[in-house]
């Protein structure tokens, strides 16, 4: 049976404010447990919460980077429910009237591009942490510290079709909430979280089938994995003339496998209702303006200019613009260098290689932008070959020296003096007496290894232009 | 002379004139708690001679604020720092706050003294201190009778010279009904205008704390110093705070006065409809002009209250839960045990029975038909009062539609024991500022309360009508036998 895999993110994104959303505590990571606490989020008797703005300001920069309606009333409910890390016995949320409404992003997947709509972004409290401990004293302890802590959920329309699509759509928010600088984005930390509702129907059918939701999904390999076996296993009940059940289930990484967690019946009731200790949020036209005018160039925009600005391709374009660290390195690498593409062959391979893809490894990297165009620029002058560049920047890399030290301190620079290549030519012509017959004779082919034995001979600084014409002429 | 007996303004006009230092009072006023205390019960829990020596340190210089050295009681919802806040409470029986309430601060940053923390309806739920798990306060005009609630014990202490005036807060009524009943002034102001920020919550956009005292200037003066925007509490509102006592004048010449009608019918003890009408006359032969006024949805405050109330309170009431302080019942065979035991056992029924009206308004399937019905029709009875302020400045009732029960008559009638709250509700669900004033005593000598109500942040014209009445008579001046 062909089926039509159908899904729907949450995402909670920890938002990068200095404080947390309802008291000045620090939202900082760590510190020692109940450290970052005071009486508010402790949630002490006869305490209230004041609303953080810097919070809001980040919701609506994210909310417009997302096309969303700003709604000009919002408000905040309490979720009602007991654990031991929630010191209130309810969550503070929106629920009714949420901040943004009805936005979208654009995912690509093979060249394509694909809308995902955004159904609405609203801002809540974390809870906090319980810590517990085995063995012959065991223990429950709870850290508060996390509580209180500003998150956004954005939750978007069941538009994803595949688990790949979901994948892209978490990668293209984390992109673009790190364009933001409104959240860190980093999943195995948490502070990028991501639950998922998946349901199949039969190809052809408008109605949706019953989904389940999954949770526990802390990496984006994790999200399109478990989606996988997801899909797999409600296909096989359903191929099995089965039904599907409305339940929450929980990915388990190590097995590979999605495990029940709780059945409809046993859902929470949260019984929502409008905060009365908080007042509607109001936002206002000149608001929005304000921080309208903050918002960088989103991934879009600048891929696009990418391609226009700096003629290069479509997939150079995007994997430049998945980070602003990312883009900005190539911007101010090619403006010293002005050679677009070939400053995007050495980021995409070299360069991204040795940061592993990671921004923070690219922060730090030994190589900064000028380097690796002086490096550029000494290729494209002829002081150094291509072949030669690999090797000083795997020495810029290791000891941060810059390429002109290196091409000195290391004799590297080319060779492009006729007459002590030809040296080089002759002799191994002279040595390889076989090869030259067999070239001869027509066997192209060796011409390569004969070029091979010039370079090696000359430690591979000879210029390869100048050692194939002159191969050329004396063969 | 019985110093304890003073008003803030005597108080205060002894130590400028230096007749009399802040030591000499509290002590005059602890040996009267301590003379009192048996019988009425007011206190929770009393500061005693650390109040005396606090009152012998008090910095000079701040003699100027009217409240410089004067004994305040503060009722046991507000949160003090290092001291006791129990909220008459066994879950909350040993609670320290680490904190004080907006209005503490503001009235230790006055010079305020602090005479003890009085007893209440457990969490401020009920009409006459008898769910506190701190025994019933009796009222000092009849010990077999409550002093009307949640804020009993303040009203009872200020009714019996056991401070020279205290805090409440009122959430339905609970400061207004028992400084009716224990013939004292009780006003509630506007919602906003005090903050909440260390009031211990009940029904959240319901209360208000406010001032329980001798005469209406004291509540003048006691207002001023707690009222004002707050950062700590969103919903304080940010207005200029009147200086109250200097627009007290008496002058009620072309007041409008209305009377809802709804307010003096069936129901209504035949002594309480004749001091209101006396009133009325009285006012009237002043200069006001008076007239009936129509508040249609009076009936369904009652209902729309314990919707609401309730449900804030189901959620308020949820941090109380055994894991990070106040009672936890142990041992327990896990979580689930922990929290079920730790809360049938720390509280009390009443406040279990509105936890559960609460949950039930606000569940999945209910809510709508519950608690968004009672916000409409909090709307229609916020125009009601709109309305008749359209055409009047201030609305005047009776406080309660009877002088104080006998303790334990509606104890075990939990809606008889609502209704008596039926003419004070509304004023909360509306958010207007009203006061209740001693107005008359009934053929059993208890007092009758006087309910003035006015406009959204207008105190000042209803502290100013409530003196004019003040000045004209003289049962606040009448003090109970004890």
């Amino acid at each position: 049976m062909a089926y039509e895999t159908i899904i729907g993110l949450e995402v909670h994104a920890q938002l990068k404010t200095r404080a947390k959303i309802f008291c000045s505590c620090s939202t900082e990571f760590g510190g020692p447990p109940n450290g970052h606490t005071c009486p508010v989020c402790l949630g002490m008797p006869g305490v209230l919460p004041v609303l953080n703005r810097e919070v809001v300001n980040f919701v609506l920069k994210t909310g417009l980077a997302l096309h969303c309606r700003i709604n000009p009333f919002s408000r905040f409910a309490r979720k009602n429910y007991f654990y031991p890390d929630l010191p209130k016995g309810y969550q503070i949320s929106q629920y009714e009237h949420p901040l943004c409404e009805a936005g979208f992003l654009h995912i690509d997947l093979d060249g394509e591009q694909k809308r995902i709509g955004i159904t609405r972004i609203h801002m809540e409290e974390d809870a906090g942490k319980n810590i517990h401990g085995e063995g012959s004293e065991p223990f429950s302890y709870v850290d508060l510290n996390r509580t209180g802590v500003p998150l956004m959920e954005i939750v978007s329309e069941p538009d994803m079709r595949s688990p790949r699509e979901a994948a892209a759509y978490m990668r293209k928010l984390r992109t673009i909430v790190r364009y933001l600088d409104v959240c860190d984005g980093n999943m195995e930390q948490g502070s990028l979280r991501c639950d998922a509702n998946v349901s199949l129907r039969r190809v052809g059918e408008s109605a949706f089938g019953v989904r389940t939701e999954l949770k526990n999904m802390n990496s984006f390999k994790h999200v399109e994995k478990a989606l996988d076996y997801e899909v797999r296993r409600q296909a096989r009940i359903l191929d099995e003339g089965g039904s599907t059940v409305q339940e929450t289930r929980l990915w388990d990484a190590e097995r590979g496998v999605t495990v029940s967690m709780r059945g409809k019946e046993e859902a929470h009731d949260y019984r929502y209702f409008p905060d009365p200790d908080l007042v509607p949020l109001h936002v206002d036209a000149a608001w929005i303006d304000e921080i309208r005018a903050t918002l960088p160039e989103l991934p879009d925009e600048k891929m696009a200019r990418f391609m226009t600005a700096y003629g290069l391709p479509r997939y150079d374009a995007e994997v430049l613009t998945v980070s602003r660290e990312l883009s900005d390195y190539f911007e101010a690498c090619n403006s010293v260098a002005q050679a677009p593409k070939v400053v995007s062959n050495w980021i995409m391979g070299d360069l991204l290689r040795e940061c592993k893809g990671e921004d923070e490894a690219l922060a730090q990297c030994p190589v900064n932008p000028d380097m690796l165009a002086r490096m550029i620029q000494m290729i494209e002058q002829g002081t150094i070959s291509g072949k030669i560049a690999k090797t000083v920047f795997g020495e810029m890399v290791k000891t941060g020296k810059t390429p002109e030290v290196i091409v000195k301190e290391k004799n590297l620079v080319q060779v492009t003096d006729e007459g002590t290549i030809a040296e080089l030519v002759d002799r191994v012509i002279a040595d390889h007496p076989e090869q030259v017959v067999q070239y001869r004779d027509g066997k192209e082919k060796v011409f390569g290894f004969l070029v091979g034995q010039v370079m090696k001979a000359s430690r591979g600084k000879a210029n390869p232009a100048v050692v194939n014409k002159l191969l050329k002429e004396r063969l | 002379m019985d110093l304890f007996r003073w008003t803030i303004q005597e108080a205060s006009a002894a130590f400028r004139e230096g007749r009399c230092i802040p030591a000499e009072l509290m002590a005059s006023v602890n040996s009267r708690i301590e003379a009192v205390e048996d019988k009425i019960h007011a206190y929770v829990s009393v500061a005693g001679d650390a109040a005396v020596q606090q009152a012998a340190s008090l910095s000079a210089g701040n003699e100027a604020s009217p409240l410089w050295g004067v004994p305040i009681a503060l009722k046991d919802n507000l949160a003090t720092r290092g001291m006791r806040t129990t909220c008459s409470s066994k879950i909350l029986e040993s609670f320290c706050p680490p904190y004080d309430a907006t209005v503490v601060s503001r009235l230790r940053g006055a010079g305020a003294l602090f005479s003890g923390k009085t007893n209440l309806d457990e969490f401020a739920m009920g009409s006459s201190t008898e769910t506190s798990y701190k025994g019933t306060t009796r009222n000092p005009w009849d010990l077999t009778r409550i002093p009307g609630g949640s804020s009993g014990g303040s009203a009872a202490a200020v009714a019996a010279d056991a401070c020279v005036a205290a805090l409440g807060s009122d959430t339905g009524g609970s400061i207004r009904q028992p400084a009716a009943h224990c013939g004292i002034v009780g006003l509630k102001p506007t919602y906003g205008r005090v903050s909440r920020f260390g009031l211990v919550a009940f029904a959240s956009s319901l209360e208000q704390i406010g001032p329980l005292t001798k005469d209406v200037t004291d509540a003048a003066i006691l207002l001023k110093a707690i009222a004002g925007h707050d950062h700590r509490d969103s919903t304080s509102v940010n207005v200029p705070v009147p200086d109250y006592p200097s627009l007290l004048n008496g002058d009620v010449q072309d007041m409008r006065i209305g009377v809802p009608q709804e307010y003096l019918q069936v129901g209504v003890q035949r002594e309480v409809r004749e001091a209101i009408r006396n009133a009325l006359d009285l006012l009237g032969a002043a200069g006001a002009s008076i007239r009936e006024i129509s508040l249609p949805h009076t009936d369904y405050a009652v209902s729309t209250y314990y919707i609401l109330a309730t449900a804030e309170a189901s959620s308020n009431l949820a941090r109380y839960d055994g894991v990070k302080y106040g009672y936890r019942a142990e041992p327990v065979e896990d979580l689930l045990d922990m929290y079920r035991r730790s809360r049938a056992e720390g509280f009390g029924p009443e406040v279990k029975r509105r936890i559960m009206l609460g949950t039930y308004a606000l569940s999945s399937g209910y809510y709508d038909a519950y608690y968004r019905k009672a916000q409409q029709v909090r709307t229609l009875i916020m125009r009601d009062f709109e309305a008749a302020f359209d055409v009047c400045d201030v609305l005047l009732a009776p406080t309660c539609p009877t002088t104080a029960f006998r303790i334990g008559e509606k104890v075990n009638d939990p809606l008889q024991m609502y209704l008596s709250d039926i003419y004070t509700i509304s004023v909360n669900l509306a958010g207007i500022p009203g006061i209740s004033i001693p107005c008359g005593f009934d053929g059993q000598g208890l007092p009758i309360g006087l309910q003035i109500l006015g406009k959204h942040f207008d105190e000042a014209t209803v502290l100013n009508a409530a003196y004019a009445y003040e000045q004209r008579t003289d049962w606040h001046g009448q003090r109970p036998a004890l």
